[in-house]
């Protein structure tokens, strides 16, 4: 896996590891936790096709239900099929195991490099 | 000689006004609270609170009369009660006559253990109702045969509504229509009709026995049996629906479904309906449980309350709320519904009517319905009649040569007849009418024909021949309510103790205050309850012919007239039986009059960020698009960045919705430059009544530039909260809205108010609880009402002021005063000792106090609203337990206790936690459950009545997210309390 300071973000506190064409995301750490206890995502079907900036999937809380934006277009190759039964793994590892779906794409939009997104965390 | 009266008259008055029961502090308490306040009196209090500019002109009329005392009311309610007519209702149409067991009635309609719970957000303290719409649950789930049903729903056609949106969210097709049976109730399809027309929903009125219609269908509607009393399959129809994408709905009867095959096995993915005739009373058309199940894998497209099952600190099985984040305070806009409410109270009836008889019980009760109606149609068809429907269960349709005629003589006999049309007469039988072996022969014999000689004998006993339903292959052969629950309390002292018990587990008013912010946890007095249960406001249909609800009538219009006086409009329809219900008849009023101005579009709503999160979702409803806008550090509406959205949207502006005194408790000064602003650029003025309590007598929305508003009367009112529904949220409106107010069909008033677009399903909404609000008002009059807004505004300051010394009050008007209610700010608790909004929440439960409203409109702060009702002592203990939870935060913020174990983390405690044979915290067990005892003013007979009358909650703090993680919805079977 990519170091998280070699990941990519998004101002919506997704994380991006693209490599040929395939673009793992997740949400940050930083993001579960102000989320809370993750309880449900919910997540679009392999094989759709999805739209940069779209909603695509929801994060919700106990307290709180998060909005999942596609950071680009393309199509969903894999979900986390886990998450249906541990849907807490977004919180213990938001990074690694709590990942969410494969975006297949021909274009990357500009993203935020790790400092930039933790300068964002900090504002 | 004259003899000089030898006391006042006066005085007497005085003695025997209800205001001073109503209002908990009198005159000496008052001068304490002032004197604490620095106010001379309340009139000087509420002069220095509520800005100049709206208050009502001085010496304005009132159109109330003046204050009746309790028996004074009572009577003329019985004189009112006399003038409705209580005959045999073979109306139908959703609505039954039904036996309420008298256990039932008075251990839960008469209970205030029951009746004066709130909501169960604070679900450590509600485990007694949370179990019993947990049976609630469990007993519609099993009956439909569907995998989870919801905590209720309003009525029998909203539900169907909220079925139709649910289909449209859950369906893969992109279509935008649904089909609706034809043989549909007439009120859902006129509901139906109103609301899909708002969202851009396309109906398609389908009779089902022809197939399905041509072209794409998002979902679609079967009512089973039909409003006809049909009975047929309709399990081809709906599988070939869903082979085609469509999300199917059915509305089915529940005592129907003892004998028939239920939804859930015909292949429907969602049912919706009413539970009414489970022991529950017309009254006139409401309240009731409706009710809405889905098939597996539907559960987060329900709107509405759910209950779950979770774990405690202990991991003991607990209830509580699930998935609360689709609700609307968290989801806005964006919410799967409008409806917070549920029917909690009529849902506890329902479930315990379920519990009450079992499974044989409620089949013994249904198939008499069936033999019942059978033997109707069989004498009438013998009598020479053409019944019309072949198969049926309680309902058959009948040809006639003068439907008039034929409705006439039966209601001349007190039979009450449908008219179908001209031709045509639907005759429906219940639990009651079938109880009576003559019906047959008397209604035969009302319609003029005689029955042939051995019809009126044709009986087995003293009951109706029995009778198989029929098609066969659409009898049920599965088992329901088989969980425990359902089989053990049949005897009346085995149920009688079950109620008991769970009633026993709850914190309602009848154990202390209910400080809950936005809430407005007032009395409840038994004289407005008592009519309620009267045989003339419950057993009546909502269709009933208008000579048989003369009284209801005319309480219903004086109602109205004395809330359109009271909040400065000129209409008022009591139709929305919740208050989002009103916001929707109030939105959806204001987009039809942009519309018949030529001004449709106008769809901008602006709705600010402080707004309750109902406001922006009913907006969705009503077609209307949400425009937030921003409020100032005060909480107040942020005034520039209004006029910037009002500019941004001159064309296409619709209304503002805005909440006064706003929902941070405070009175804004800027409301006229507000509604000002909107009112110049062609905008409408929604004012949300929920903080009435605050105004009345002293302030009129429509005084100060409301358009329309809803009242909330189960908060400014009196009406009970029910332990989370009935509500009743009727809207008020300027003369220019009044045309585009709910009407009904039905309405007995009929003229033009038959001609408008429901809200709810029966005319009056929830009527059977009106006489709560008129008696409220007819014992207070306008000086009483205006002396509970005095008092309520004056328990408020009273509480800001001696809490501020412990916890910084966030929000604060004119003079540093707040209105009826506080926001209490705990962010600067947590930050320095780490306890939180739920540590205190929950440990005020240690305390013997229901939890103030945790973290709305501001996370991370209490809202505390006392209300007029409560004494001045109750009002003290609050004040010492918040003080003395206060001093312990600060001992676990010096580090004296651990962040991780201290009496706040975890609170509450129970009995079994403070017995446990080893007890290892860094406090002593009577610290953990009898913390009131010590550090309080109260005299030692005082204290020793708390320790005795304890309330003691049954579970530990409960775990949210497991009970999300893993959502049951259902009793748990009895080994998971092992």
């Amino acid at each position: 896996m990519t170091s998280i300071e070699d990941l990519r973000y998004t101002s919506e506190h997704e994380w991006v590891d693209a490599r040929d064409g395939v673009a793992t995301i997740g949400i940050t750490a930083y993001a579960a936790d102000r989320l809370g206890d993750v309880v449900y995502v919910s997540l679009p079907e392999v094989g759709d096709t999805v739209e940069a900036g779209t909603v695509i999937g929801e994060i919700e809380s106990t307290k709180s239900v998060g909005e999942l934006f596609a950071p680009m277009s393309g199509t969903v190759t894999a979900v986390n099929e886990a998450l249906a039964d541990s849907p807490e793994t977004v919180n213990a590892d938001a990074f690694g195991e709590g990942w969410l779906l494969k975006i297949q794409y021909t274009e990357l939009p500009e993203l935020l490099g790790a400092a930039e997104y933790q300068e964002l965390t900090r504002a | 000689m004259t003899l000089a009266p030898t006391a006042p008259v006066r005085e007497a008055t005085a003695y025997d006004a209800f205001s001073r029961r109503h209002i908990g502090t009198g005159e000496s308490s008052q001068r304490r609270m002032l004197d604490v306040l620095g106010y001379g009196s309340v009139e000087a209090l509420l002069d220095a609170a509520i800005p100049g500019g709206i208050r009502v002109e001085e010496g304005r009329p009132s159109a109330l009369p003046a204050a009746a005392t309790e028996q004074e009311a009572a009577a003329e309610l019985r004189s009112m009660a006399g003038r409705n007519r209580v005959r045999r209702s073979m109306i139908g149409l959703g609505y039954y006559d039904a036996v309420t067991p008298a256990v039932i009635l008075r251990g839960v309609l008469e209970n205030p253990g029951w009746y004066t719970a709130y909501t169960p957000y604070q679900p450590e303290i509600s485990q007694g109702r949370l179990e019993a719409l947990l049976n609630f649950q469990t007993m519609v789930a099993d009956l439909t045969g569907l995998a989870t049903a919801n905590a209720s729903m309003l009525d029998e056609a909203t539900a169907v509504v909220e079925g139709m949106l649910l289909a449209r969210r859950a369906s893969k097709s992109r279509s935008a229509r649904f089909a609706v049976d034809a043989d549909a109730l007439p009120q859902t399809r006129a509901l139906l009709a109103a609301r899909a027309e708002a969202v851009g929903i396309e109906l398609v009125e389908t009779d089902f026995a022809d197939g399905l219609p041509e072209g794409e269908l998002f979902g679609l509607l079967v009512q089973y049996p039909g409003a006809s009393g049909r009975v047929w399959d309709p399990s081809e129809v709906l599988a070939a629906a869903s082979a085609a994408g469509a999300v199917t709905v059915v509305a089915a009867d529940l005592l129907a479904l003892t004998l028939l095959r239920p939804p859930g096995e015909l292949g429907a993915d969602v049912a919706v309906g009413t539970t009414q005739r489970l022991g529950v009373p017309m009254g006139f058309g409401g309240p009731h449980a409706g009710y809405l199940a889905v098939r597996s894998g539907l559960e987060r497209q329900l709107p509405g309350r759910l209950v779950g099952v979770s774990v405690d600190a202990d991991g003991a099985p607990a209830y509580r709320l699930s998935l609360q984040a689709r609700e609307q305070h968290i989801r806005r806009e964006k919410a799967t519904s409008n409806i917070c409410t549920a029917q909690v109270l009529l849902a506890v009836m329902a479930g315990m009517y379920a519990v009450y008889h079992g499974p044989d019980g409620l089949r013994h009760i249904a198939r008499k319905v069936h033999d019942a109606a059978a033997a109707v149609a069989e004498a009438l068809g013998e009598a020479g009649f053409e019944v019309l429907t072949p198969a049926f269960f309680d309902t058959f349709t009948v040809r006639v040569p003068d439907a008039d005629d034929a409705v006439a003589r039966a209601a001349a006999h007190g039979l009450l007849l449908r008219r179908v049309d001209a031709t045509t007469i639907g005759v429906s039988l219940d639990e009651v009418t079938a109880a009576d072996p003559l019906i047959a022969p008397l209604l035969a014999h009302a319609l003029g024909h005689e029955p042939v000689e051995d019809g009126a004998f044709g009986l087995v006993g003293y009951g109706h021949r029995a009778r198989e339903i029929e098609p066969a292959a659409l009898q049920r052969q599965s088992d329901f309510l088989t969980h425990p629950v359902f089989n053990t309390h049949h005897s009346e002292t085995g149920m009688m103790r079950y109620l008991r018990y769970l009633a026993g587990l709850d914190y309602a008013l009848d154990r202390g205050m209910i400080p809950l912010g936005s809430c407005t946890m007032k009395l409840n007095s038994a004289t407005e309850m008592e009519p309620v249960t009267w045989p003339e406001f419950a057993r009546i249909h909502p269709f009933a012919p208008r000579e048989d609800v003369e009284g209801y009538l005319e309480l219903i219009g004086q109602l109205e007239t004395w809330l359109a006086d009271l909040t400065g409009y000129d209409a008022v329809s009591l139709q929305p039986n919740a208050g989002s219900q009103g916001e929707l008849a109030g939105l959806l009023a204001i987009r039809a009059y942009h519309r018949a101005n030529g001004d449709g579009h106008r769809t901008v709503c602006l709705i600010p960020s402080s707004a309750h999160g109902t406001n922006a979702a009913s907006a969705v409803l009503a077609g209307l698009r949400v425009v937030v806008v921003a409020c100032d550090e005060l909480g107040n509406v942020d005034l520039e960045d209004l006029r910037a959205k009002i500019a941004a949207h001159r064309d296409d502006l619709a209304a503002l919705m805005v909440t006064y005194p706003s929902t941070h408790g405070v009175y804004e000064h800027e409301i006229r430059a507000v509604t000002d602003a909107v009112h110049d650029a062609g905008g409408q003025v929604y004012v949300d009544g929920a903080n009435l309590n605050a105004l009345l007598g002293y302030a009129r929305f429509g005084d100060f530039g409301g358009d329309v508003s809803h009242l909330n009367l189960h908060k400014t009112f009196c009406i009970p909260h029910g332990g989370g529904g009935p509500g009743v949220g009727p809207v008020a409106a300027k003369a220019h809205l009044a045309p585009y107010l709910p009407g009904h069909a039905e309405s007995q008033r009929g003229g033009e108010e038959a001609l408008r677009a429901p809200v709810s399903a029966a005319p009056f909404g929830s009527p059977s609880i009106l006489p709560i609000s008129w008696a409220y008002v007819r014992m207070m009059g306008e000086e009483g009402l205006r002396d509970a807004t005095g008092a309520a505004v004056l328990a408020a300051n009273y509480l800001a002021a001696r809490l501020g010394e412990h916890f910084p009050v966030l929000y604060r008007g004119d003079n540093g005063l707040v209105a009826h209610e506080c926001i209490l700010d705990l962010r600067p608790l947590t930050a320095a000792t780490g306890v939180t909004v739920d540590d205190v929440a929950k440990r005020l439960v240690d305390y013997g106090f229901h939890a103030p409203t945790m973290s709305f409109p501001v996370p991370g702060t209490l809202m505390v609203e006392p209300t007029e009702s409560e004494d001045l002592a109750e009002l003290d203990r609050f004040v010492d337990a918040m003080a003395a939870i206060k001093a312990e935060a600060d001992r676990v913020g010096a580090g004296e206790w651990p962040q991780d174990d201290n009496p706040l983390r975890n609170a509450p405690h129970t009995a079994v936690a403070a017995t446990a044979a080893e007890w290892t915290h860094p406090y002593a067990r009577d610290t953990a459950v009898h913390p009131f005892a010590s550090g309080t003013a109260a005299d030692p007979a005082t204290v020793t009545a708390r320790i005795r009358g304890k309330y003691w909650p049954p579970v530990r703090r409960i775990d949210q997210a497991f009970g999300d993680r893993n959502l049951v919805c259902a009793c748990p079977p009895p080994e998971s309390f092992a």
